[in-house]
């Protein structure tokens, strides 16, 4: 297939859906480039605890992926890189990259000497924000490439202070700048992924103005042994582990006034979090509050697992989270079909945030959208989506609609 | 390899931690021709000269002695058919995890160094395959799936051939007219997909299409599959190179839902029987032929039912909201209500629902339905728990079935099963054998004659399945990767799914047969280890024929003679070594591992005399999960026990008992195998190998009695890829129980 697409198919996005259909081309013998802006792959999957139904950790696939990665000839994995402009050529793109400035370069043996001596934390990315890190350090610890990353505008001025305790000759480099490159590709493959609702958004959950109102991909940073609690699941407010806790499902999905749409994932992932709950804390009371309990396929064995934990699920959709008394929170529950209203207390509330496609309007790449931003495939221009930039779906669907985009580009890369 | 060269970095600590002099008379003593120090070796000068030396022709063989094999992968790559490369992780195992300086660091380095030597020497360059491959796809089932898989390889440039067993392609969708939209405009029904797609696939050079066929026989191995088939005009053989199978899923069986009123009168009908009343727009009740006034939909009819299909089939919910927007556009007076437990549409499907939801005369109701019954010439539909009330009781014209979908799928070690148990009926060998065989053949019976894809497996003819049905798979990873290479499973036969997802799922499945076609031209296997090409090796002159082997490889690889000597076909086999680890005889090795390679590395481990107190422990890890977990431990600077000798192993499945009896009666104290979960909801990459890591360890036991050694001195354990925490904790509780138990009495015989 090589000879017939010797052009490489560009992938943009190294989360599971990019990751997916850039190694299941490129082991097909496609050329495939493979566009991340972050230091790692792995985007949201590997900021997961763990996947439903089988409640695995997600770095245990990512560990074969990362081997295939290093592994096969056939792709390069262009991290901490953007598209920056695209124009059609020859019915394939001319892309332009942005290679942000590599502070730390391929040399780097992950050793770890410049970690310590770097005098400035930052807020954690990896984990969402909660906790702090040096400014130079491995992104996490699944992190492929395992190199390190420096957050370069923490630095003080002058201070040399990892280039001076890196003895790897080269692998530091304070002076490096971000570079452009262009690239023929015979197609485009986006899976850009998505963003997390804002639960800033969703004040009268309390979101964004409770300390203790969290939301689902809060929640896993929590259970993650990688986490900035080591996987302890507490209050953020005091530290203390929570006897009560409550989980909104539809958090601004089916929601006009937020998302419409119902993101497919949140009743599992909320399911699957009330398990971590029990697992750590078996007193705790745990409730999740629905409209509809979304569990479909064979991941309908989620409830009966949850329930037999002794996690209450209870039909009604919380309108209001607010400070009650003695630290506890307060839930007002609105079962519409029987029009009553319930009162509910918890001391974690966990808000099942949606999915927001990403990559809307900022990549350069001229993609069709539908009227909630997902991305369509455009068969002409050879632009085609995979992954949750397509459309609201778990990690499962995500691999196999990544798997048909993968042929979907390269078969009309192959008329080039 | 017989020009071993060591290639020692001191850069990370290493130097700091370990006397380089010693180690460099270890590599002299270990036979190495050539041994080099650099304080950084992956690169500037120390990658250049390692690459020279390896160039030039000095050595053959490289070990790399400093950090591990997840490491500067492509810094350390060489060409596999000119130096074989061993990496020895003194970083991560010695430098980052050991207290500097000490005896007992050094001992472990050194050990590791020799295992490192031994390893590189034993190794042998392997051999591509090179032979004809078919880059012919064949697809089974022409539904959706089917005919998008059919599409989706043809675009590909692959020849296919599609056989479908009916006379019609289009599957369950063949009569629909419309389907839920999946693409904008989201609140309204889509016309199907299916009549162009069939066109498209009639109309395509590339694909051949055979209706009324069905598959006599499979035999050979992927890339090399001979096909029989016998169809319209007569039997035809045919060569592919892989398979999709898309037999899809049928409707659950509706007579088994009498507590729903079926079969109390003609008027309670499954979606499915809807269907043509809508596709020919003429609604009427089967009874006396009058238009309905109002339909009653009972979801979940046979589904989320631990009595009838415990999972949720997924498209249900999506089907009957299409059929209720179809009756509503077609006889708008019609009143339609729909009664969920939970209303499931997911995604993006919740635009079309709330389109449905405002049409006029169409009621959704949560409730759980107990029973529906003639009432006159109308039906009465009962209902509990509802927003209605209590107990509501609700007048139907006609009451429709969302009834779940059961895969068309065959389970290939049931049937095996079977065939194995009637054949010991027929030899007759006991009386017992026989009354055992004759009650297994009767809990087996209705497998007989389910044969969908007959292929001529020594493991049974059929994908194997996992749970309900559904083939065998990391359903969340890799979903396509059934437990018969170069097979693929799409559609609803895989999961239950609906149309959309369904077409989807064939376009995978048909980049997934292409890849394994590319993958196999280049000699290469696929999934886990693709790119891996040195296949197992077979000293058949010793085999004993106990079919252990062809038992128990996971995607059944390997074949027997009728003297039950195993035919391995090395395009089936994934390279995971589980075969190895089975055999008594141990004859089965690969280029780059082997039984005799490993057993090297065990003897190449000093052991310490009994009154030096310094016990040895051998650590056999899965590199998949629990390797990675130690490296990533390592990385925390997580410290553990010096005793431990760790050798990465390709599975748990592939340590060969052998190593362990080496290890005891070398005087080693204990031995501990760590590899991934086993289980429904198994981790372990290769499926199987856990599991039969464990099962062979507690026959084992057996052995170290008549040993006179205790049991306790072996040990397995399952851990997961993120559970790095928990390992020093497992070596140091190990370590402790051996000190309990003193040393190992076998020590210095």
């Amino acid at each position: 297939m090589s000879a017939e697409a010797a052009r490489p198919l560009l992938v943009v996005g190294a989360g599971i859906a990019g990751v997916t259909t850039a190694l299941e081309a490129a082991e097909a013998g496609q050329e495939v480039v493979l566009v991340e802006r972050e230091p790692s792959i792995g985007g949201r999957v590997l900021k997961n605890h763990q996947y439903f139904p089988k409640l695995c950790p997600p770095s245990c696939g990512m560990e074969i992926n990362g081997r295939r990665l290093s592994k096969s000839p056939f792709v390069q994995v262009l991290t901490r890189s953007e598209v920056t402009a695209a124009e059609k050529s020859d019915g394939g793109w001319r892309v332009r990259l942005r290679r942000k400035a590599e502070h730390v370069t391929q040399a780097c043996t992950a050793c770890g000497d410049c970690t310590k001596a770097c005098p400035v934390r930052v807020p954690d990315p990896f984990n969402l924000g909660l906790g702090t890190v040096p400014a130079i350090r491995i992104p996490h610890v699944d992190a492929w490439p395992r190199r390190h990353v420096m957050s370069r505008e923490a630095c003080p001025p002058g201070c040399r202070a990892c280039a001076d305790a890196c003895k790897v000759p080269g692998a530091i480099a304070l002076d490096a700048k971000d570079r452009d490159e262009e690239l023929l590709v015979s197609a485009i493959v986006v899976a850009t992924g998505w963003t997390p609702y804002p639960i800033e958004k969703l004040g009268e959950l309390g979101g964004g103005v409770l300390p203790d109102v969290i939301a689902n991909v809060h929640m896993e940073r929590l259970a993650a042994p990688s986490g900035p609690t080591g996987g302890k699941i507490v209050r953020p407010s005091d530290g203390a582990p929570p006897k009560r806790v409550a989980f909104v499902q539809c958090a601004g999905s089916r929601d006009v006034k937020h998302l419409p749409y119902c993101s497919a994932v949140c009743c599992l992932a909320s399911a699957k979090q009330a398990l971590y709950v029990k697992e750590q804390l078996p007193e705790a009371d745990v409730a999740v509050y629905y409209i509809d309990r979304r569990t479909p396929g064979r991941n309908e064995s989620m409830l009966a697992r949850a329930e037999a934990a002794g996690v209450r699920f209870v039909k009604g959709k919380v309108g209001k989270v607010a400070q009650g008394s003695g630290g506890a929170l307060s839930l007002r529950v609105e079962d519409v079909e029987k029009g009553r209203v319930l009162d509910a207390e918890a001391d974690l509330v966990v808000l099942a945030t949606g999915m927001v496609p990403a990559g809307n309007g900022a990549l350069p790449v001229p993609v069709p959208r539908d009227g909630d931003g997902f991305a369509l495939d455009d068969r002409a221009s050879r632009v085609f989506a995979a992954g949750v930039a397509r459309r609201p779906e778990d990690v499962a669907a995500s691999v196999r609609d990544a798997t048909g985009a993968a042929a979907r580009a390269m078969a009309a890369g192959r008329s080039v | 390899m017989e020009r071993v060269g060591v290639f020692l970095c001191t850069g990370c600590d290493i130097g700091a931690s370990l006397d380089a002099g010693k180690l460099e008379g270890v590599a002299k003593e270990g036979g190495a021709i050539h041994f080099q120090s650099s304080a950084c070796l992956c690169s500037g000068e120390g990658l250049s000269a390692l690459r020279g030396a390896a160039e030039a022709g000095t050595v053959d063989g490289v070990v790399i002695a400093g950090c591990s094999q997840r490491h500067k992968v492509e810094e350390f790559r060489f060409d596999p058919s000119k130096v074989q490369v061993e990496r020895v992780a003194l970083r991560e195992q010695v430098a980052w995890t050991h207290p500097p300086g000490h005896e007992d660091t050094q001992a472990l380095a050194e050990d590791l160094l020799r295992m490192g030597i031994v390893r590189a020497q034993k190794m042998i360059p392997a051999k591509r395959l090179e032979e004809e491959i078919a880059r012919t796809v064949l697809v089974v089932g022409g539904g959706l799936a089917g005919l998008e898989a059919a599409r989706a390889a043809a675009g590909l440039g692959h020849s296919v051939v599609l056989v479908e067993k009916s006379g019609a392609l289009g599957g369950h969708l063949a009569g629909v007219r419309e389907v839920v939209p999946d693409s904008p405009p989201y609140g309204a029904l889509h016309p199907s997909p299916v009549p162009e797609l069939v066109r498209a696939v009639q109309g395509d050079a590339g694909i051949r299409v055979l209706l009324g066929t069905k598959l006599l026989r499979v035999s050979g191995q992927p890339g090399q599959f001979r096909v029989e088939l016998e169809g319209p005009g007569g039997k035809e053989e045919l060569r592919a190179g892989a398979i999709v199978q898309a037999t899809g899923a049928r409707p659950y069986d509706a007579s088994k839902l009498g507590h729903l009123g079926r079969g109390s009168s003609p008027d309670v009908i499954t979606a499915a029987e809807l269907e043509p009343m809508l596709a020919k727009r003429e609604l009427s009740r089967p009874s006396d032929g009058k238009r309905p006034g109002r339909i009653v939909f009972i979801q979940c009819a046979g589904s989320r039912d631990a009595a009838h299909l415990p999972y949720c089939s997924s498209e249900c919910c999506g089907t009957t909201l299409r059929q209720v927007m179809a009756v509503h556009q077609a006889w708008p007076e019609v009143e339609c209500a729909v009664l969920y437990r939970d209303l499931r549409a997911p995604g993006q499907l919740e635009h079309f629902y709330r389109a449905v939801q405002e049409q006029s005369g169409v009621m959704l109701a949560r409730g759980t339905v107990k029973g529906v019954a003639p009432a006159g010439d109308r039906l009465k539909v009962k209902l509990e728990d509802s927003l209605l009330g209590e107990n509501v009781e609700i007048d139907a014209d006609l009451v429709v079935l969302a009834t779940g979908m059961v895969p068309n799928s065959a389970d290939g070690e049931a049937i095996r099963q079977l065939r194995d148990a009637k054949m010991r009926i027929e030899r007759n060998e006991s009386e017992t054998q026989v009354k055992l065989n004759t009650e297994l053949a009767q809990s087996l019976a209705h497998h007989e004659g389910t044969e969908i894809l007959n292929l001529a497996y020594r493991q049974g003819p059929d994908l194997p399945t996992l749970a309900y049905g559904f083939p065998d798979s990391h359903y969340i990873c890799f979903p396509y990767e059934t437990r018969r290479t170069g097979i693929y499973a799409a559609g609803a036969l895989r999961a239950p799914m609906d149309p959309a997802q369904a077409a989807e799922d064939g376009c995978g499945a048909a980049m997934k047969a292409s890849q394994l076609i590319a993958s196999l031209g280049r000699g290469e296997t696929v999934h886990p280890r693709a790119g891996d090409f040195a296949c197992a090796d077979f000293f058949l002159q010793r085999c004993t024929a106990c079919k252990r082997c062809t038992e128990e490889c996971p995607f059944g690889s390997i074949d027997e003679d009728a003297k039950g000597t195993p035919q391995y076909n090395p395009f089936r086999c994934r390279r995971c070594g589980i075969c190895m680890g089975a055999c008594p005889e141990r004859i089965i090795s690969y280029a780059d591992y082997s039984v005799d390679a490993v057993a090297g590395m065990i003897k190449a481990i000093e052991v310490p005399e009994e009154f030096d107190e310094k016990p040895r422990i051998l650590a056999l890890l899965c590199e998949n999960d629990a390797y990675p977990a130690l490296d990533d431990a390592a990385m925390k600077r997580a410290t553990w026990n010096s005793w431990v000798r760790v050798i990465p192993v390709r599975c748990l499945g592939a340590v060969n008992l052998v190593w362990i009896n080496e290890s005891l009666s070398r005087g080693i104290d204990g031995v501990i195998l760590i590899g991934c979960k086993k289980g429904g909801d198994y981790q372990c990459h290769y499926i199987k190998g856990s599991e039969l890591a464990h099962k062979r360890l507690e026959n084992m036991q057996e052995t170290l009695t008549r040993l006179q050694l205790e049991a306790d001195r072996v040990r397995v354990v399952e851990l997961a890829r993120n559970e790095l925490s928990r390992i020093p904790a497992l070596f140091d509780e190990f370590a402790g129980k051996l000190e309990e138990l003193g040393p190992n009495p076998l020590k210095g015989f």
